[in-house]
């Protein structure tokens, strides 16, 4: 099997597929032409994420991944939710095939960019540098691959 | 299971088995050994490359086994490279839709200093005679042009080629993997010099497979050893696989025309019923293409998830999607015929064989649309698509 038993439940079942209508961030990474596109929804009430929703172009790893990364941000600060790197969330799901990790880098900036939105719609300043997007780069980097 | 990758391999008919056993419990000796096992063994592989001449029209001299059809590509591929460049002859004629095994071995002679024109497929996956004609040079050592393509499944002009190649005294190779067992193959008339052939599609054994080469063309071995294959092919004969490959081809021969005739049915109602998914488009000529295969792009969905959840509801399908490539870029051979990335991610390949059923037909058409929808309606593309943020292409 190419993908954990884990990996496949959240495909087969991911949780939290869809859109939040008056979502506090929306952000979208990955590119159409590679083959994957995640757009991530979060609700923040008091600092805290009360709801997150994803929608997902792309493989099965890419909706896994997805599917779990909106487990980790949920009830999280956001402050914490932030920090949720792609090794945890490929740690939750039991591991990822090497030519899937993209899947999960994905993922983690897909929250990321949720949260830059909600951070720049309500005005609370942060660090750009952390929140810049490394997706051209794990691109270039599966390209020279 | 309902089994629709039969591009990709097929199920081993139960009647080459048969043929096949007394080869691997009884008569199993070697086929250069000089006792009576090794000689019985020897007469039977012999039998089996009378067989396979018949069957494509050539000498069972010009039959060479092999391991299968990669091995017989890269075969012929080097073999007219090495013959041509000792006249200075560095150029070869290819398409921009074969087979790895033919690309590879191109790619490889390219870094070596050979020079490959690809010729163009346009919309429909076939190269134009005329096009051939015009990338023709003084220089040009061979034309390796495949006789159906494993994606789209297209049929090219082959007969045509080979009467340009041999009016022009060029080479001519056709990886025909796809081709032979399920549409008339004749090497004389085709005028072909070379032609690959892989014993597990048409219900053969995996791991054997034919290299026919023209009596005047000096093949170069990839194998060295022993005098096994009139020499250009080191290694014991695979006696076993040899006389299943034939059986086989024997039995596809004979039941060619009855079968695509009922595969064409079942083809055509998958081809008109799939097609009414909203976005989708079949890729590769409607007509010039195999009896068994359906090659279709849905817009807005990838293709791994599409198969993971075909696999899911017991349909073993095939896709052009990156993913399922191990490499970034979706199918070389969609995006030759001009599909955008996106689209290309979003493909799927059917394929049929003689033991594909009516029910099993039905049974696809209910739960593809399904599952398409059911991706698209998680798919930021799709949502864009349908918001007008992004535009339709198919």
């Amino acid at each position: 099997m190419l993908y954990s038993e884990k990996v496949m439940d959240h495909f087969r079942n991911p949780r939290n597929v869809g859109e939040i209508e008056d979502a506090s961030g929306v952000g979208e990474v990955g590119n159409a032409k590679c083959g994957d596109i995640m757009r991530m929804y979060i609700k923040v009430e008091n600092g805290i994420i009360t709801d997150c929703k994803f929608m997902t172009f792309g493989c099965g790893s890419a909706i896994a991944t997805s599917s779990m990364a909106t487990e980790l941000v949920k009830g999280k600060p956001v402050e914490e939710a932030v920090k949720i790197t792609n090794q945890a969330v490929v740690e939750a799901l039991g591991g990822l095939p090497a030519h899937k990790l993209h899947c999960s880098v994905l993922a983690e900036e897909a929250v990321k960019a949720a949260v830059k939105d909600y951070y720049d719609k309500n005005g609370i300043a942060y660090d750009q540098e952390e929140y810049a997007s490394h997706t051209h780069e794990i691109v270039k980097d599966r390209h020279e691959k | 299971m309902i089994y629709l990758d039969n591009a990709g391999t097929t199920k081993l008919d139960e009647k080459v088995l048969e043929a096949m056993t007394p080869y691997l419990l009884e008569e199993y000796g070697n086929a250069s050994s000089l006792h009576s096992m090794g000689q019985k063994a020897r007469e039977a592989l012999e039998k089996a490359r009378e067989q396979v001449a018949k069957c494509i029209n050539a000498k069972p001299r010009e039959v060479y086994f092999t391991s299968g059809g990669s091995e017989g590509d890269s075969q012929a591929i080097i073999s007219a490279c090495r013959l041509g460049e000792r006249k200075g002859k560095k150029h070869i004629i290819s398409s921009k839709i074969e087979h790895h095994a033919v690309l590879h071995t191109l790619e490889k002679l390219e870094k070596e200093g050979f020079e490959v024109t690809y010729l163009d497929v346009y919309d429909n996956g076939i190269v134009k005679v005329e096009d051939l004609k015009n990338a023709i040079r003084e220089d040009t050592a061979l034309v390796t042009i495949m006789f159906a393509n494993n994606e789209i499944g297209t049929i090219q002009p082959v007969e045509e080629i080979g009467k340009i190649c041999r009016e022009r005294g060029i080479l001519f190779h056709s990886d025909a993997v796809q081709a032979v067992g399920h549409i008339p193959v004749d090497v004389e008339k085709m005028n072909i010099d070379m032609l690959s052939i892989a014993g597990h599609k048409f219900h053969g054994p995996k791991g054997v497979g034919v290299l026919y080469a023209r009596s005047n063309v000096l093949l170069t071995a990839l194998i060295e050893g022993g005098a096994q294959e009139r020499g250009k092919r080191g290694g014991t004969e695979n006696v076993a696989g040899a006389i299943g490959l034939a059986e086989a081809l024997n039995m596809a021969t004979i039941e060619m025309e009855e079968i695509n005739k009922k595969q064409l049915v079942l083809r055509d109602r998958l081809i008109s019923e799939l097609s009414k998914i909203p976005h989708s488009i079949l890729n590769g000529d409607r007509e010039k293409r195999l009896a068994n295969n359906v090659n279709m792009c849905f817009e807005g969905i990838e293709g791994e998830s599409l198969l993971l959840l075909l696999d899911d509801e017991g349909i073993c399908a095939s896709s052009g999607s990156a993913c399922t490539s191990g490499s970034l870029d979706p199918s070389h051979v969609l995006l030759a015929i001009g599909r955008p990335h996106e689209v290309a991610h979003g493909s799927l390949r059917l394929t049929l064989s003689k033991y594909t059923t009516e029910e099993e037909i039905d049974k696809t058409i209910q739960i593809v649309p399904k599952v398409v929808e059911y991706l698209r309606k998680m798919s930021p593309v799709w949502d864009q698509l349908e918001k007008g943020v992004r535009k339709h292409v198919i």
